[in-house]
């Protein structure tokens, strides 16, 4: 079977070659996720092809050789069925299908986004809120922030939450694999390792306004030392990610600068959330304090019963958390 | 008085948007010109606008579908010029808003104002005909929905030179279509349009399932049904099944814009992924709503250009019906990126890819239907063998993504963009244009200029692969879709070859074009004298063409599958009956239109938030209605007389044609298998 899998796989380079001769980001993938999803495009075309190509095949040369000037080719006007046909061309793709199945299921559970990756390194979590337009990165761990710049270090998973203050937006580094939506009001997950260092292009992939096009944001893999100097020169920053610095950030812009925050009010990733799970309309101002406080403890809850998702391992039972699980 | 509407709606500082409103303005005053002239406001009014022959509503469905190209293309070479042009520092000529409207209104309208009529008009003009029966079952209806439709369009081009459009993308997600990141009326031009014309096509679906269960000519029964029909009763089925989430969904966004509630804002407990559920749940059967009658027409076609009966005939009912009902239990796939779970990302993966067998079948039972036949390469044969290449291409690209872990690397990138348009230009379009070449004389009574549809069929085939292959490989550069502008110098290239590659498709429709004008100029040498040009299989080819407005003198009795095949085999194809019957027929109506025109007036009043006129709006489509309702005189008897005397003409001149022709290619020689 495995050898069946890498033989289907150069069948798929094939076509990725006959594609272009040039880099292709996608299928240059610099980190676990994005090289086992290439192996997956690379796969499921190299099962395809067992089809499409003899189908192609066949429908340039069966009409040719049938062509009605060629008075050579046999004609059988009245010929329309054929069970050993019927039983061919059923089964064949039929199968294809099944193996397809299979390699889905498998690799759908392996490469679920929510699945923090195995490894030995210590993950670095980052905190990502997709805004109008551009990111904001929170590191818990370290108390800093950036806007539309990423740092992690290579051979470390990053375990991301994401969520957006606005629309929806999706989170995708191309070279590093998945990309997932980020939406107001919830937070997603996603877990990316990278093996080589470089700076990686990052952006949103889902359409959000105006500002869409220059959403985009630097991830930069680096070494463990060089990710600790990075740390340094954003905690070295003078500006303060506190409410009002939050909200003057908030503000639409486009094309933001990259911008580093040395300080950031705890807890910013939950009230992001929260404020979204909050804002009961008119009313918010009017009934104070005890909405809000319904809403700290049943919003979520509430929403998580929506989004009963079933993902595997750790900690990520659902795409919505409570903000007593976000605090730990 | 006038709600929200001012006269700085009218955009006037935006160029191209006047340059267009003054072309169209010049354009609509001389074509009013030109029928007020010759006169022709009494009879477009009598012998179409107010016509429930589903023949001529087919014909109108079509040429409105032909205007709409138009315009949705035009968009498409807007946005192919754009991102041509704007790499690295150069903003481009089209600044977002205006380049977001454009995108939006190309989806929109390329799939409910010109994919959705065609199949529509086309179902239209072939169905009744080839099931022996003299109309749809209910013609007023069918030209209520017309004219529903036709209040759509008409939202959709005033939205255009009044206020904007939705700038959200063709689906509109919510939060970005809610009234606080959308708070002008482009979003609600965009909801009316689709519930009006929503509400005719609903409509027409509930027309068709009844016309194709209840009429068919004595002896037709359900596995003896052309594959034509087949494919369009699944399609009316899935119409009926699935518009009503639509009309549903829009329903609750305009309660979210209108009335301050959240059903997808969060704000209450709504949420968007309800909106995105439940749109993918009308939006994944509406690509098959599409893509089955133009199988349906392959598969006429590859019969008849074949000489061959259609191989596995019943393996290709069971294949539609396979693909009908597997079309309600993929819609995740659009949305594998939300963060579903694995088992239900891998559920609805699977589910997609199983689609790809009953497709794969039909591929197949095309080929067999060539495999040993004497293959002709009219034009509509042309579109049927490069819609198999092509859509073979864009059935890999669409498995590939069906896989969860693939598509997260591919979703919403122009890869998705390169393979949506592989399968609905490669499918729906060639399918159109395959089916407008094929029914063509049925309709008018001559064919169309081959030379002019192979040139059209050419520069389509080229241009589409020059234009969408650079997509594809795009899409593994990671460039995503919807982009205004871009940093990355890298894709300008592949952009270049995209956008020359659209201009290939424009004179493609240029060559459509001067196919028609050509076609019409030689009307004479093209006549079709037999009503039966292609030597065919159906019943449709047994009348006379134009088909005669009542369809069929006498309704014919069915034993056989391909009826009229075999009847010109046994050499009683045309045989003069001795005696007419009176027909019974349904007597043609404005009421449609007026309903319509009001729909209109409701559409664009709500938009605007002007009251009292959406009030007016729906008072007169509600008592246009109810007059309808009390009108007794809704139908007529065409005497035995008439008929014989339309019939005997007919006769006389195939028997004329019989004599003049020396080989006809209307009764090939049956031949045995050698």
């Amino acid at each position: 079977m495995q050898a069946l899998f890498s033989r289907l796989r150069y069948a798929g380079v094939g076509v990725a070659v006959l594609l272009s001769g040039c880099n292709l980001e996608v299928l240059t993938p610099k980190g676990d996720v994005g090289v086992h999803e290439k192996s997956l495009i690379l796969i499921a075309l190299g099962l395809m092809a067992v089809v499409a190509i003899p189908v192609i095949a066949m429908t340039l040369w069966f009409p040719w050789r049938y062509r009605s000037s060629n008075k050579k080719a046999t004609y059988a006007p009245n010929w329309s069925h054929s069970n050993k046909i019927e039983v061919v061309v059923w089964t064949i793709p039929a199968i294809i299908v099944a193996i397809l199945a299979v390699i889905t299921w498998t690799s759908s559970h392996e490469l679920d986004p929510y699945k923090p990756l195995e490894s030995e390194a210590k993950p670095v979590t980052v905190q990502v809120v997709s805004m109008d337009w551009k990111w904001l990165f929170v590191y818990p761990e370290y108390g800093v922030a950036s806007v539309n710049e990423l740092a992690f270090p290579t051979d470390r998973p990053v375990n991301l939450q994401i969520t957006s203050d606005s629309v929806m937006n999706a989170f995708f580094i191309p070279q590093l694999g998945s990309q997932i939506y980020a939406m107001a009001g919830m937070e997603t997950k996603l877990h990316l390792i990278a093996r080589e260092p470089g700076t990686y292009a990052g952006l949103s992939t889902n359409f959000s306004g105006e500002g869409f096009s220059d959403m985009h944001f630097k991830a930069i893999a680096t070494s463990e030392d060089g990710f600790n100097e990075w740390i340094a020169k954003a905690k070295a920053s003078q500006a303060n990610l506190d409410d009002a610095g939050y909200k003057a950030l908030a503000q639409p812009s486009e094309k933001a600068p990259v911008a580093y925050y040395g300080n950031v009010t705890p807890n910013l990733f939950v009230n992001v959330i929260n404020q979204h799970m909050g804002e009961m309309s008119h009313d918010a101002a009017k009934h104070g304090e005890m909405q809000m406080e319904g809403m700290h403890h049943d919003a979520p809850q509430e929403s998580m019963q929506m989004d009963m998702h079933n993902h595997e391992g750790g900690d990520a039972v659902s795409s919505n958390i409570t903000p007593a699980k976000a605090e730990k | 008085m006038f709600g929200k509407l001012t006269l700085d709606a009218v955009p006037y500082h935006e160029p191209i948007v006047m340059g267009t409103l003054v072309a169209v303005i010049l354009g609509g005053l001389a074509m009013l010109a030109i029928v007020t002239k010759f006169r022709l406001w009494g009879y477009l009014w009598k012998e179409w606008f107010t016509s429930v022959d589903h023949k001529k509503i087919g014909i109108m469905y079509i040429i409105v579908a032909l205007v709409m190209l138009l315009r949705g293309f035009s968009d498409a070479i807007m946005m192919r010029a754009q991102q041509a042009m704007a790499a690295g520092e150069s903003a481009g000529y089209l600044p977002p808003h205006h380049f977001d409207q454009v995108f939006t209104a190309h989806g929109v309208i390329m799939i409910f104002f010109v994919a959705m009529p065609f199949i529509t008009g086309l179902m239209n003009m072939v169905v009744p005909l080839q099931i022996g029966a003299r109309d749809v079952a209910y013609p007023f209806l069918n030209s209520l929905s017309f004219w529903l439709f036709m209040s759509g369009v008409v939202l959709v081009m005033v939205s255009l030179f009044v206020g904007d459009f939705a700038a959200t993308g063709w689906l509109a997600y919510p939060p970005l279509s809610g009234i606080k990141y959308s708070p002008t009326v482009g979003v609600d031009y965009y909801i009316w349009s689709l519930q009006l014309s929503g509400l005719g096509t609903t409509l027409s679906g509930i027309n068709f399932i009844v016309t194709i269960m209840k009429m068919r000519a004595p002896g037709m029964t359900l596995m003896k049904m052309p594959v034509f029909t087949w494919t369009a009763l699944v399609t009316n089925i899935l119409i009926v099944a699935a518009f009503p989430i639509l009309t549903v969904t829009l329903a609750l966004l305009t309660a979210d814009r209108y009335l301050d509630m959240h059903f997808f804002t969060n704000e209450l407990g709504g949420n968007a992924m309800m909106y995105v559920n439940m749109i993918w749940i009308w939006g994944h059967p509406e690509v098959y709503i599409l893509i089955l009658p133009c199988f349906g027409a392959y598969s006429e076609i590859v019969a008849t250009f074949s000489k061959k009966p259609l191989f596995g005939y019943k393996s290709m009912v069971y294949a539609t019906s396979c693909i009908g009902v597997l079309s309600f239990v993929v819609w995740l796939h659009h949305f594998f990126t939300m963060g579903s779970g694995a088992s239900v990302n891998a559920f609805f993966g699977i589910t997609t890819m199983i689609i790809s067998v009953p497709t794969g079948a039909k591929l197949f039972n095309w080929l067999f239907t060539m495999y040993r036949g004497r293959v002709e390469y009219n034009v509509p044969m042309l579109w049927t063998v490069g819609f198999m290449v092509t859509f073979v291409i864009g059935g890999v690209t669409g498995v590939l993504m069906a896989v969860p872990g693939a598509d997260f690397v591919l979703h919403n990138s122009v890869f998705l963009i390169a393979h949506f348009h592989n399968v609905i230009i490669g499918g729906v379009v060639f399918g159109v244009f395959a089916a407008i070449n094929y029914w063509f004389p049925k309709a008018f009574g001559f064919r169309l200029n081959e030379f002019w549809g192979k040139a059209s069929f050419w520069c389509w085939l080229v241009g589409f692969w020059m234009a969408f292959a650079p997509l594809y490989v795009l899409g593994l550069k990671g460039m995503t879709r919807r982009m205004n502008h871009y940093a990355n110098p890298d894709w300008q290239p592949y952009l270049i070859v995209a956008a020359m590659g659209a201009a290939v498709i424009a004179v493609g429709i240029l060559c459509t074009l001067v196919q028609f004008y050509v076609s019409i100029r030689d009307r004479k040498k093209l006549t079709d004298p037999s009503g039966d040009p292609w030597g065919g299989r159906t019943l449709e080819w047994a009348i006379s063409s134009p088909a005669p407005f009542y369809n069929f003198a006498i309704v014919p009795q069915i034993k056989e599958l391909d009826q009229f095949w075999e009847d010109k085999q046994n050499g009683v194809a045309y045989v003069q009956p001795a005696k007419y019957e009176d027909i019974h027929m349904p007597r043609n109506t404005g009421v449609g239109v007026v309903m319509g025109a009001f729909g209109t007036v409701l559409g664009f009043a709500l938009v605007w938030h002007i009251w009292w006129m959406a009030a007016l709006g729906l008072v007169g489509m509600i008592a246009a209605f109810i007059v309808r309702a009390y009108d007794r005189d809704i139908d007529y008897w065409v005497p035995a007389a008439e008929v014989e005397k339309i019939e005997r003409s007919r006769h006389a001149q195939l028997k004329q044609f019989q004599t003049t022709q020396v080989a006809p290619v209307a009764a090939p020689q049956r031949q045995k298998v050698a």
